[in-house]
């Protein structure tokens, strides 16, 4: 599942645009809301439609069986994990990769994309053989009772891996793009590093940020593939919500799968929605709405 | 500090506020020495020629920040942050925009709006880098005269960088004329306008054309003209260095005239300026003429030197 997220303007009521430089506001948006139906808002409605045929409180009682509660709660808890750790890992590799000069800079640029590029079954295998007890990785944590693959924590590693190029993507070209002069001032006026960056470069940088934990999060709700490898897939512990509705189709219980994942939508759709509205706020804040 | 882009300028003046480390010399602020004082502990004010304003925070914010980001001991409380920046932006006239964002005011509000926020942390040296240099003609004019009563009002000591002449000698106690990055000169406006140290000042300052020229004993030669003049300097090749108020329009009789042929006539401000060739070789010069006096395109005329600035070259 991938979402599309798009900045929510603040005014109200909205204001149809004047003519610009470029006409064509009425077919542009025509085919906006025609492309949209189509590519998104129809098969959603289908799902919905799907799992209608149980009624508002049929699907309430498929989403708060233990089992599926405990998978909801895996997925969307590790995915927003993975999303915060992949903002500040991310917001690192950003920042070195754009103020830092450096032999194999742009190799190594290059493979921050590698997880948007590799099947993610690919990523689940590499990773499960990596993380496992007999692993290379799983081999140094064993002696101490840490277990990685077919656990939680597993979920969770492969949900960063499949995560990091988002948060990378989405504030390079903003740190590329920040004034150095800002940083500057800062210091003359008397602030530590520290007071900088907290004070002017990471506000500067939130927006950006925002919406890379905001796709990295997105995707991580969504992914499959990684994951199943990894997980180890035990029910009320390591099983994740896409899981579970394959599980079901599986049965061929439709309606208990379109259930579940109407569940993930509504939820999903208000995390996203929660996301734009802080990100419309700090855009507000920096003057450009 | 006035010089031609590259010469230097803005380095020296990133030196003097830390913000770049000199590999030779020492900065000394009033005889203590700065050279390796973090940025910080230097105590200045810098205003940069884009702002640098911080997007996210409102114009008071903006102003605060110095006073903000002190430590714990030495921050004043709240309400004397808010009573001083309230000040700050009474001082730079822009009382009741303190809610604003940067982004809602012009150029010239926001130059000032820099200007507050570098004063609030009473710097011991305010350093502007070309303040005025994004603004239009009409707002650096009147900006160069509010920014010269402030400082008369607050007595800072103020280095100000500029590639435009008439900001610096109209704004400046003392002129440093750089070149390559090194000072040529450092003197009031009338000592770089009337006695340059250097060629390049002389050449610089004033809109000057450099002739080259012959020297004589007591002898000047043109073009293929001579004129009579004691110059006092040794006999050989030289640069004569003329600015449209050296040269005046003369009767033909008489001694040491140049001619020349008017190559253009152009109005310019409450006078004309007439472009002359003295020799087909030579660079043309500019005179000004006064509007009651009328001269041709092509026309033959004759030249008397009020004011020769020589330099051996």
């Amino acid at each position: 599942m991938s979402v599309a997220v798009q900045s929510w303007s603040p005014s109200w009521p909205p204001a149809i645009p004047k003519p610009g430089a470029l006409p064509g506001f009425g077919i542009t948006f025509g085919f906006t809301l025609t492309y949209l139906s189509l590519i998104v808002l129809i098969p959603l409605a289908v799902l919905v439609w799907r799992a209608s045929g149980l009624g508002l409180d049929g699907i309430w009682r498929v989403a708060t069986t233990p089992r599926v509660l405990a998978a909801l709660e895996t997925s969307f808890v590790i995915s927003a994990a993975a999303a915060l750790v992949n903002a500040l890992f991310g917001m690192i590799v950003a920042w070195v990769l754009t103020r830092y000069s450096f032999p194999g800079r742009q190799p190594i640029d290059a493979a921050v994309d590698l997880p948007f590029a590799l099947p993610t079954a690919v990523a689940g295998i590499a990773l499960a053989a990596l993380y496992a007890p007999n692993g290379w990785i799983g081999a140094l944590f064993e002696p101490w009772g840490i277990k990685i693959a077919f656990t939680p924590l597993g979920i969770f590693i492969a949900l960063v891996f499949i995560g990091l190029p988002f948060v990378v993507r989405t504030v390079q070209p903003v740190l590329q793009d920040l004034d150095r002069e800002i940083e500057e001032a800062s210091a003359t006026l008397g602030a530590t590093r520290r007071q900088t960056f907290f004070r002017v470069v990471l506000p500067a940088l939130l927006p950006a940020l925002l919406t890379g934990i905001a796709l990295a999060f997105a995707r991580a709700v969504g992914e499959y593939g990684s994951v199943i490898f990894i997980a180890g897939n035990m029910p009320f512990k390591s099983e994740i919500a896409p899981l579970l509705i394959v599980a079901r189709l599986e049965e061929y219980d439709y309606a208990g799968a379109s259930a579940i994942a109407t569940v993930m939508l509504v939820i999903s759709f208000a995390a996203l929605l929660a996301i734009n509205l802080l990100q419309a706020v700090s855009r507000r804040r920096m003057g450009d709405a | 500090m006035l010089g031609p882009s590259g010469s230097g300028k803005t380095t020296l003046l990133r030196l003097v506020a830390g913000l770049e480390t000199p590999t030779s010399g020492r900065i000394l602020f009033g005889g203590e020495d700065a050279t390796h004082r973090p940025v910080r502990e230097r105590r200045v004010g810098f205003v940069f020629q884009h702002y640098a304003l911080f997007k996210h925070l409102s114009v008071a914010e903006n102003i605060a920040y110095g006073l903000r980001v002190r430590p714990r001991a030495t921050r004043p409380p709240d309400k004397e942050i808010r009573r001083r920046v309230a000040k700050l932006l009474e001082l730079v006239q822009l009382s009741g925009l303190g809610r604003r964002a940067p982004a809602q005011l012009s150029g010239g509000q926001r130059q000032r709006v820099a200007l507050a926020r570098a004063l609030a942390v009473e710097p011991r040296v305010l350093l502007l880098d070309e303040p005025f240099g994004a603004l239009d003609a009409q707002v650096r004019r009147d900006l160069r005269r509010w920014l010269r009563e402030l400082h008369d009002r607050t007595g800072h000591t103020t280095l100000f960088v500029t590639h435009d002449q008439e900001e610096a000698l109209e704004l400046a106690d003392r002129v440093a004329i750089l070149n390559k990055g090194r000072i040529e000169q450092i003197g009031t406006p009338d000592d770089v306008l009337d006695r340059p140290a250097t060629a390049f000042v002389a050449g610089f300052v004033g809109e000057a054309v450099r002739l080259p020229v012959e020297l004589a004993p007591h002898a000047l030669r043109i073009g293929g003209q001579a004129i009579a003049l004691d110059h006092g300097l040794p006999s050989g090749a030289a640069a004569l260095f003329v600015r449209p108020t050296d040269l005046t329009l003369a009767e033909p009789f008489g001694d040491n005239r140049l001619t020349a042929t008017v190559v253009s006539v152009r109005r310019r401000g409450p006078a004309r300026r007439i472009e002359l060739a003295i020799a087909d070789r030579l660079p043309t010069v500019e005179i000004e003429l006064a509007i009651g006096r009328t001269v041709h395109q092509g026309q033959a005329v004759h030249l008397r030197l009020l004011t020769p600035r020589l330099f051996a070259s």
